[in-house]
């Protein structure tokens, strides 16, 4: 743990650096095939659409060790044997899903069910979804996307710069895209739940690129006037710099979601606790990432391209001379994340006695 | 870093009198808990077991889907589960405008009657009246003996029954009792084409009906109106459609020669008479006149009754959802364990991670935890906010939402101390940098829990709802308390000197340089 605290003081320090921006094309590339991959599986596999997508109802009993077979003979005696999925859960219970149904064809499966399995017609969970429905909770998914993106949009624009909500909202497709192409790649079951959880990811995403964006506006402030780094090499730091941060946030939000995710798969099975958290599982892996290794480096070419950012980058690289061949920016960074940065930002502790930091 | 001493640099007292004063509203907070009774969290459907079933309005023929028309179908559909007589059933609308949908709630093992119940289309019609009667049993078997309190006796000799009455009927009109709400349920009851018996809305009086001669949809409008010369005041006026027009003439010029109560037409909605209104004369224009004693609100909701059940509006079951009080106590304890562990963990991962300073996102978890308990409690008192399992799962997440601002801050902190600062400077100066990143991240949150909750029916919104209210409670928090305990440790000696545990020592800050690696 103590060598995991040092990297945060050299991380902040500049002395241990992660080029994230310079390598900018790396991290594009490896998004593109992730998106390439997504979208193939998308439109190949399909998402798994849940019952409440695609209207259908479902009946669990509770029981001592029901059987498979049991509930298929209750499905059968009450006629409806098309589309049905039959699963057990834990040791006492079974998940019986079927098509739409009507309601009087509903009660004769619940009444064939609690025969079958001896137990009271009221003690059966069911659930039941129309087939309209569905449509009507997409939309209600879709307008909620594109409102929140639309919101986020401006509100990150008047917080911040226009180009960094262009480049955080950016990293939220970028989150949705692979999440969901990593639930058509596997099949996970896709229902509310895991909507709920797709749209939560959005804040979350958001949330941590804030974050850094935060740091980014900081250390870029001044950035024209001292004429020592590039936008792109400010940015860096101000990446490295949150990394610790990043780090241990997504480490702790991700705790009480696994947590939901462990206790809602192994005890109750299928369900809202398990969907939700599976999906925030996975958008929060992402989130992280996007975070770090696209919102910020789409920010750095962004404004990279703004002469005044183009004529700074000039500048940095006339002064650090030597070691950089091109003026191209990519291989300005190392240089003087090296050398000038760093002997720019720890002029304080590292020259001082030990544990007797200097006032000011 | 460039930053001057901040502005908001604060004395120790002023941080002890901030936490004393959070202390003393959540202290207010917890005896008014107390004293209004809220002591138990509401909880949902799905965790205490219970029928929900959402509705979907479905555009009939010809109609459109009003926001009144909804209005109108959730006080049908009230009426009739109320009659079921659970306590804490809901009926309500959710959603806005008129793409809402009505979600029904029943506690407890009432599943299937109650799902039958509300399935069924209201609609309006408009028949004779035969007898009238009080709207309590009466032992006698004839109608006459039924002498209601206010109006003449029903004035028919005992063995001739108005036409299509039989003596069988007779007997059941005046066995019903109208006072009984599970008699006053709709819904199914009237067949259009059959003599009924049914009771008033307010079950203070019933009647014996003819078959319906017009129906809601041949009402064209309907709107309440006061005559400013006149002494009716309120009344309703009434317009019909061509086919109304015509219906309703014939059977005004029947019944206006007849004695009291068959010169009465009532007003049948979803099986229950909501007016009964004399006919003085034969209407064959096609536009009535409703007057009575009528009050502003009665006339505005008769005329509401007659226009929107011209439109009878269908309803496709969206979802229907029975969860026994089995799986719901699962589903609780499932829900609180993993609530629980996350908790748990975070505490343990920000002790090792944080040493001392964990101790502070310890007790800012337990002032979190403990306000936002108090909020459930009060605001299932005040605004009915029930704990539903996404609730929690909601709720579970905000854990980590919540952290994250003391790692931001600490985060901070300790660049500060890189940078050189003492502790106790660091922690105005880190405060300063923090507080911009922790509202507008806080504020992020809060829109998608906003979008979230207006966009959504259902569980959806529950998550919503907790995501956004623990975001607020980790405003305060970290604001008023993790803050100023912040700047109250940083006096004691073993924090501002960076003893090894404190979470601030040189050594863990990175700052010694050289000999780590």
């Amino acid at each position: 743990m103590s060598s995991l605290t040092g990297i945060g003081g050299r991380l902040h320090r500049g002395d241990t650096s992660i080029d994230f921006i310079g390598k900018r094309r790396r991290w594009y590339g490896v998004s593109a095939v992730l998106i390439a991959v997504s979208a193939i599986a998308l439109f190949t596999q399909g998402l798994h659409l849940g019952i409440e997508f695609k209207g259908g109802s479902a009946f669990t009993v509770t029981t001592s060790s029901p059987t498979i077979a049991q509930a298929r003979t209750a499905l059968t005696s009450a006629g409806v044997t098309s589309e049905t999925v039959i699963q057990k859960i834990g040791s006492n219970k079974i998940r019986v899903q079927t098509g739409a149904l009507t309601n009087a064809v509903s009660n004769a499966v619940q009444d064939a069910l609690a025969k079958e399995f001896n137990v009271k017609v009221d003690s059966i969970d069911t659930q039941s979804i129309g087939p309209s429905w569905g449509k009507e909770i997409t939309h209600k998914a879709l307008y909620g996307l594109f409102g929140f993106i639309f919101v986020v949009m401006i509100y990150l624009a008047i917080a911040f710069e226009p180009k960094m909500a262009v480049a955080a909202i950016a990293a939220v497709v970028h989150d949705v895209f692979i999440t969901v192409g990593i639930y058509a790649l596997v099949g996970f079951d896709v229902t509310p739940a895991t909507v709920i959880g797709f749209l939560t990811i959005l804040g979350y995403s958001l949330y941590d690129t804030v974050v850094v964006f935060d740091k980014v506006r900081e250390n870029t402030r001044t950035i024209t006037s001292t004429g020592k780094s590039t936008y792109s090499q400010a940015v860096n730091l101000a990446v490295n710099q949150t990394l610790v941060r990043s780090f241990n946030t997504s480490l702790i939000a991700l705790l009480p979601v696994a947590s939901i995710l462990f206790v809602g798969a192994g005890l109750l099975g299928a369900g809202t606790l398990k969907d939700l958290s599976l999906a925030l599982f996975i958008g929060l892996a992402t989130g992280t990432y996007s975070s770090i290794f696209i919102a910020s480096p789409i920010l750095a070419s962004l404004r990279e391209r703004e002469p005044a950012m183009q004529a700074l980058a000039k500048r940095v690289a006339t002064r650090t001379g030597a070691s950089t061949s091109t003026v191209a920016v990519e291989t300005a960074v190392r240089a003087v994340n090296a050398a000038d940065v760093k002997a720019d930002r720890v002029r304080g502790p590292r020259n001082q006695p030990k544990r007797k930091p200097r006032r000011r | 870093m460039s930053a001057n001493t901040p502005k908001s640099m604060k004395t120790p007292s002023h941080s002890g009198r901030t936490i004393a004063i959070l202390a003393l509203v959540v202290i207010a907070f917890g005896v008014l808990a107390g004293f209004t009774g809220a002591t138990k969290i509401k909880l949902g459907l799905d965790l205490r077991g219970g029928t929900s079933v959402t509705l979907q309005p479905r555009v009939s023929a010809g109609g459109k889907v009003t926001s009144a028309a909804i209005d109108q179908a959730v006080s049908i559909i009230r009426q009739r589960v109320n009659s079921l007589g659970v306590a804490e059933s809901e009926v309500s609308a959710q959603g806005s405008g008129t793409n809402r949908q009505i979600v029904i709630s029943v506690p407890g093992e009432t599943g299937r009657r109650v799902v039958e119940l509300v399935g069924q289309t209201a609609e309006l019609r408009f028949r004779q009246v035969l007898a009238e009667g009080a709207g309590n049993a009466t032992s006698a078997a004839t109608s006459t003996a039924t002498t209601p309190k206010t109006a003449t006796s029903p004035a028919k000799t005992v063995p001739t029954y108005p036409n299509g009455v039989t003596a069988e009927l007779d007997a059941k009109f005046a066995a019903l009792d109208c006072t009984k709400a599970a008699n006053r349920q709709g819904g199914g009851g009237d067949s259009a084409d059959a003599v009924t018996i049914s009771c008033s809305r307010a079950g203070d009086a019933k009647y014996i009906l003819a078959p319906a001669e017009v129906l809601g949809r041949q009402v064209s409008k309907a709107t309440a109106a006061i005559d400013q010369q006149g002494a009716s005041g309120w009344y309703v006026l009434l317009n019909f459609n061509g086919e109304g027009t015509t219906k309703f003439g014939a059977l005004t010029t029947r019944v206006t020669k007849l004695a009291t109560p068959q010169n009465q037409v009532a007003i049948v909605l979803d099986g229950l008479v909501v007016s009964a209104p004399r006919i003085n004369e034969a209407i064959n224009t096609g536009n009535a006149q409703i007057t009575g004693n009528f009050t502003q609100t009665d006339a505005q909701d008769l005329s509401n009754v007659l226009k929107y059940g011209a439109l009878p509006l269908a309803f496709d079951r969206g979802e229907v959802q029975q969860i026994s009080p089995t799986l719901g106590a699962d589903q609780l304890h499932a829900g609180l364990l993993a609530g629980l562990i996350g908790i748990g963990l975070v505490l343990l991962y920000s002790l090792l991670y944080y040493k001392g300073l964990g101790l502070v996102s310890f007790g800012s978890l337990l002032v979190a935890s403990v306000i936002t308990y108090l909020s459930f409690l009060l605001l299932g008192k005040w605004i009915g906010f029930t704990l539903t399992l996404a609730g929690i799962a909601g709720a579970i997440v905000s854990v980590g939402i919540t952290a994250d601002s003391f790692i931001v801050y600490f985060e901070r902190l300790r660049d500060e101390v890189r940078d050189g600062r003492t502790l106790r400077t660091a922690v105005e100066a880190g405060w300063a940098r923090a507080r911009h990143t922790i509202v507008v991240a806080d504020f992020v949150s809060l829109i998608a829990a906003t979008l979230l909750y207006f966009f959504a029916v259902g569980g959806v919104r529950g998550f919503a709802f907790t995501l956004g209210l623990t975001t607020l409670v980790d405003l305060v928090v970290v604001f008023f308390f993790t803050k100023p305990i912040m700047t109250v440790l940083s006096r004691i000696p073993y924090f501002a000197t960076g003893r090894p545990l404190s979470g601030l020592s040189a050594k863990s800050l990175g700052v010694v340089t050289g000999k780590e690696a």
